[in-house]
Order: structure tokens, then C-alpha cells, then sequence
């Protein structure tokens, strides 16, 4: 079983007594978008940090474009290279222009001279539509914009994949969709992506294969006409129904004590309903 | 009618706002009758004489600032150097995940401020020929007094650095290290610089603090081209059988650490500003 872009095998990950993560085995093949969903709390995030070892998994393997990540001797900072990582909360370098945060680790870790770094840039820049704000701050960004900065400074390193730790969820609603838009370009420009998100349409629209998480496990995965349309797990129907229709949650919802403390959307006001059943 | 009840409830006649003006009036009529009685008591023309007699003062100059003020000024800056270097080191030790480090900057940190700068001084100009005979701390008086200012100081910058560092978010390093940066280069390019921004006002009145503790090289028992703004002004009374001198020595600490303050305070302002 090798050539895939991501190979997880039995990952086990526990904070203390806290175990956030109970024995995962995922794949992603080169070239496949793969979206994870499942409420608050599942151990999405920790998944994603654990493929580029911003968390130690506390057992088994991960693997990506063939090198071992969790192999003790690995080169980290190498491997790192080769894994694009977008989070939640941009986490651009405020003390830098558009164009220094995405020249800075072509410069300082790929050693790539000024012109060349900033050719890059100024491709990738251009790429997620913002040719124009090279000299602008972060501050002086929105959050669509500082995202998809972050975006071109993850793309700018040539990784073989790329990690999307909820992307959009911090945006205001009419931001998401300019984010979005980059994202399903590189999904159509062949990119290996790893994408956790509450954007059911994205999923629907742009997956290859959807991941339900729940408790630290992979309760159900398939293609998105399955499991976001007809899922056979109770549990996956239950968060679905949270998501896709916040109104109507905590009414007459079956299998609630095993759903974890909340079922978080974009949305708010699930969290309250759900937790008070 | 909510007023009236309240304000006619505790002490009979006077409203609040009454009592508030009266105790403000009796604080200013204090005052003006303290400067009063201490203008009419006081024997200005010796006062004058005693502390700032204008031929005396003359004649300090141009040496009160071309040794004086400047020798401060090196001491600080070399001792500022030293516990910069050190106290940087010293804090990313107090970051380390390797806890002996972190043991050995938490006693650095303790002891170093636990102990009189005085002591220090001491130790530095007494102690250390004592102790390593034949040895010298390179750069002569220069070199004491800033090893010994230096490494007091690098306690307090270490702290410093430390807050400053755990102040710039922890997805900033997640990000460099995402990157591919490894652990120091992250530290460099990306946390240090967003750091030093949060640092520089409490810097600059650490600066302020070396700047007066460097008076101390007075205990270094230095030769006469050594001496700083206090031995030079000290010395100088007592030559004259005046204390103008230490007036005048004053004033020029105050030529540094004044402006010095205001800075600190101004870059505080303008950080607080751009938080919002
Ligand atoms: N650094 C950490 N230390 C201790 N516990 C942690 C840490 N990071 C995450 N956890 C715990 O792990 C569990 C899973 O967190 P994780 O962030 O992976 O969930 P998630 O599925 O991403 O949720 P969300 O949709 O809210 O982002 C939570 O209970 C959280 O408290
Ligand atoms: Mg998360």
C-alpha cells in the first residue's frame, strides 16, 4: 500500500488523560480533495496538525508523499516543506507586507534569491486575486484577503499538499466566498488537499470524499453524494441536520448523548440548543 | 428627589459635592502656606551659594560633560550591551523545553535580582581579582563597570524579553514552523521582531535604571578620566568646599533620563493605540 499523497494508520493522539484521538487510519490519493467534517470538539484540528507534527501523535504512523513523518529521525523542517498549511486564524507575520510574508520562507528555508522569491510571490499573489495588495500589511487586510495571503504564502513553498484547518470559519459570511473560489481553483489545478470545514456546499461541490469524524474516530467516509446526502451513520444525520439547518436543532433529534458537547457550525446558536437536551 | 435624599441622609448641612470643594480649597490654602513660610525662612543668597553658585557651576564645565556625562553614557551603553546579550540568552533559556535550562535561567533570574547592585559592584572590583588571581575583565573600568551592570541587568531584560516573547501569538510560530523554518530561524525572522516591538518601552526604562546604577563604579575605585557624572560631581564638592557641583551632576542625569522616560511613555501610548 504506497503512492498516496497522506497515509495515516492507527494514529492515536491523547492530551493527558484527554484522548482526542482513538485510532485513525485515513488516506488521501495525489491529486484527491478530501473535506472532514464532524462537530466541535471531534479531533479534526488535532488530525490536521498531527499529518505536519505541529502535534506528536502519541501512536502510529503518518506518511506523506512518502516520507515518514513520525519516524524519530525525520527531517521535520524538510518534510514541512513539502505540506502546506492554512489555519483558521490566518496567522499572517503582521510585521511583514503581502509580499514579505510569502517571500520570507522562500528566502530564509528555500534560500531562493530576492528576485526569484519575489517572482514567486508575485504568481501566487496574483493566483488568489491579490496582485494588487503586495505592499498592504495585514491590518490593513480584510480576513478574505489576509486567508488568501496565507494561502499564497503556503503555495509559494511548492508543497505536494496543502491542509486547510477550517479556512473561512473566522470570516465574515460575504468574505467565505472569495476564499472558496481559490480553494476550488486548486482543487481543479490538481492539488492534494486535506480540508477541514462546516462549508457543506464546498464539500458537496468540490470533495472527492468527505470524512465524518466524531469522537476521535472516522465514524463514516465516501463520496460526498453519500455521506452528505444519504448517510447511513445515526450520527452523521444528526450533525448534518445541526448544520445544515441550525433553526430547527435540538427538536425531536435522536442519538444526542453520543454527539459530543455541541454540534458547531458557522453558526452560533446551535451550540446553546444542544448542549441544554 | 432621589438627590435631596441622598444628599440631605448622612451629615446634616453640607451636600457632596460641598464637602468635595471645601477639602480641595483646604488642600491649595495648606500649600500656599508652606511656600510662603519657606520663602520667608529660607536664606536664599546662601542657599544660592551653597547649591547653585553660577561661577562655580562655570567652571565644571566643559569636563563635567566630556568625562562626566560621557563616561555615564559609556558605562550604560556597555552595560546595556552586556544584558542585552545576556538577557536575551537568558530568557530563551527560560523558554526552553529542556528543563535544565529553564532551572538554570530561573535561578540566573532569581539571584541576580535577589542581590544589591552594590554587592555586585563590589564583587566585580574586589572580589573577582580575589578569586582568579592574574585575571582582569577585559576593557579596564569599562569593562567592570559593564560586566557589572550587564549581568544585574540581563535578570530584569530576561523577564523583559520573556513577556514580550509569550506576548506575539502562538500561531505565529505554528505558522514559521509550518513553513519549514526551523526552530531559530523562526525565532529570528518571525517572534523576535513582533516582540521587540512589545519590548521596547520597558526597555527604555530599563535603560533609564542602568543609567543612574551606573553611579556606582564609584565603589571600581577608578582614576581621574574614569569618573562618571556622581564621582566627578562628589569630587568636585569637595574640592570646592560647594555643592553645586552635585546639583549640576544631577541636572545632567536628569538631561538623559528625562527624555529617556518620556519616550518610553510615548512609545507606550502610541503601542496602546495600535492594539485597538
Ligand atoms: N494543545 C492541547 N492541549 C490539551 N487539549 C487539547 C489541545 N488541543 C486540543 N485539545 C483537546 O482536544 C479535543 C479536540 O480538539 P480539536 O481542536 O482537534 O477539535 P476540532 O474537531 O477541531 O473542534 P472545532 O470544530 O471546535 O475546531 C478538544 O477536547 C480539545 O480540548
Ligand atoms: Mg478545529
Amino acid at each position: 500500500m504506497t503512492g498516496g499523497a497522506i497515509e495515516i494508520e492507527g494514529l492515536h493522539k491523547a492530551f493527558g488523560a484527554n484522548e482526542v484521538l482513538r485510532g485513525i487510519d485515513l488516506r488521501v490519493e495525489p491529486g484527491e480533495v478530501v473535506c472532514v467534517i464532524g462537530p466541535s470538539g471531534s479531533g479534526k484540528s488535532t488530525l490536521l496538525r498531527c499529518v505536519n507534527l505541529l502535534e506528536e501523535p502519541s501512536a502510529g504512523t503518518v506518511r506523506v508523499v512518502g516520507t515518514e513523518i513520525t519516524d524519530p529521525d525525520v527531517d521535520i523542517d524538510a518534510a514541512r516543506r513539502r505540506i502546506g498549511m492554512v489555519f483558521q486564524s490566518f496567522n499572517l507575520f503582521p510585521h511583514l507586507t503581502a509580499l514579505g510574508n510569502v517571500t520570507v520562507a522562500q528566502r530564509k528555508v528555500l534560500k531562493r534569491g530576492k528576485a526569484e522569491a519575489e517572482r514567486v510571490a508575485r504568481e501566487n499573489l496574483e493566483r488568489v486575486g491579490l496582485a494588487d495588495k503586495i505592499g498592504s500589511y495585514p491590518a490593513q487586510l480584510s480576513g478574505g484577503q489576509q486567508q488568501r495571503v496565507a494561502i499564497a504564502r503556503a503555495l509559494a513553498m511548492g508543497p505536494e499538499v496543502m491542509l486547510f484547518d477550517e479556512p473561512t470559519s473566522a470570516l465574515d459570511p460575504e468574505l467565505v466566498g472569495d476564499v472558496l473560489g481559490v480553494m476550488r481553483k486548486l482543487a481543479l489545478d490538481g492539488m492534494t488537499m486535506l480540508v477541514v470545514t462546516h462549508e457543506m456546499s464546498f464539500a458537496r461541490e468540490v470533495a472527492d470524499r468527505v470524512v465524518f469524524m466524531d469522537g476521535g474516530v472516522v465514524v463514516e467516509q465516501g463520496p460526498p453524494s453519500q455521506v452528505i446526502v444519504e448517510p447511513r451513520h445515526e450520527r452523521t444525520r444528526v450533525f448534518l441536520s445541526r448544520v445544515l439547518n441550525p433553526a430547527a436543532a435540538g427538536f425531536g433529534d435522536a442519538g444526542l448523548d453520543e454527539a459530543g458537547p455541541s454540534g458547531s457550525g458557522p453558526s452560533g446558536p446551535t451550540a446553546g440548543k444542544t448542549a441544554g437536551e | 428627589m432621589t438627590a435631596d435624599t441622598v444628599a440631605a441622609a448622612p451629615s446634616g448641612r453640607l451636600t457632596p459635592r460641598q464637602r468635595r470643594r471645601v477639602s480641595l480649597g483646604g488642600q491649595y490654602a495648606l500649600f500656599v502656606v508652606i511656600v510662603a513660610v519657606v520663602a520667608v525662612t529660607a536664606d536664599w543668597p546662601t542657599l544660592q551659594q551653597n547649591f547653585a553658585d553660577p561661577a562655580k557651576a562655570r567652571d565644571l564645565f566643559p569636563e563635567i560633560l566630556t568625562i562626566g556625562l560621557r563616561n555615564t553614557a559609556l558605562y550604560t551603553l556597555v552595560g546595556f550591551g552586556i544584558g542585552l546579550v545576556v538577557g536575551l540568552v537568558v530568557a530563551l533559556m527560560r523558554l526552553s523545553s529542556a528543563a535544565p535550562y529553564r532551572w538554570f535561567a530561573i535561578a540566573y533570574i532569581e539571584v541576580f535580582r535577589g542581590l544589591p547592585l552594590l554587592l555586585i559592584f563590589i564583587f566585580v572590583g574586589v572580589g573577582v581579582p580575589f578569586a582568579f588571581p592574574g585575571a582582569t575583565i577585559p576593557g579596564g573600568v569599562v569593562g567592570q563597570a559593564g560586566v557589572a551592570l550587564g549581568v544585574a541587568a540581563a535578570a530584569y531584560v530576561a523577564e523583559i524579553i520573556r513577556a514580550g516573547i509569550e506576548a506575539v501569538p502562538k500561531g505565529q510560530m505554528e505558522a514559521a514552523r509550518s513553513l519549514g523554518m526551523p526552530y531559530f530561524r523562526a525565532m529570528r525572522t518571525i517572534i523576535l521582531p513582533q516582540a521587540f516591538r512589545i519590548i521596547i518601552p520597558p526597555m527604555t526604562n530599563q535603560i533609564v535604571l542602568l543609567c543612574k546604577d551606573s553611579s556606582l563604579v564609584l565603589f571600581l575605585g577608578i582614576a581621574l578620566e574614569y569618573r562618571d557624572l556622581t564621582k566627578f560631581g562628589r569630587d568636585l564638592a569637595g574640592q570646592l568646599g560647594n555643592s553645586t557641583p552635585i546639583v549640576v551632576a544631577g541636572v545632567c542625569y536628569l538631561l538623559i533620563t528625562i527624555p529617556l522616560s518620556l519616550l518610553a511613555r510615548w512609545l507606550e501610548a502610541r503601542q496602546r493605540k495600535e492594539r485597538r
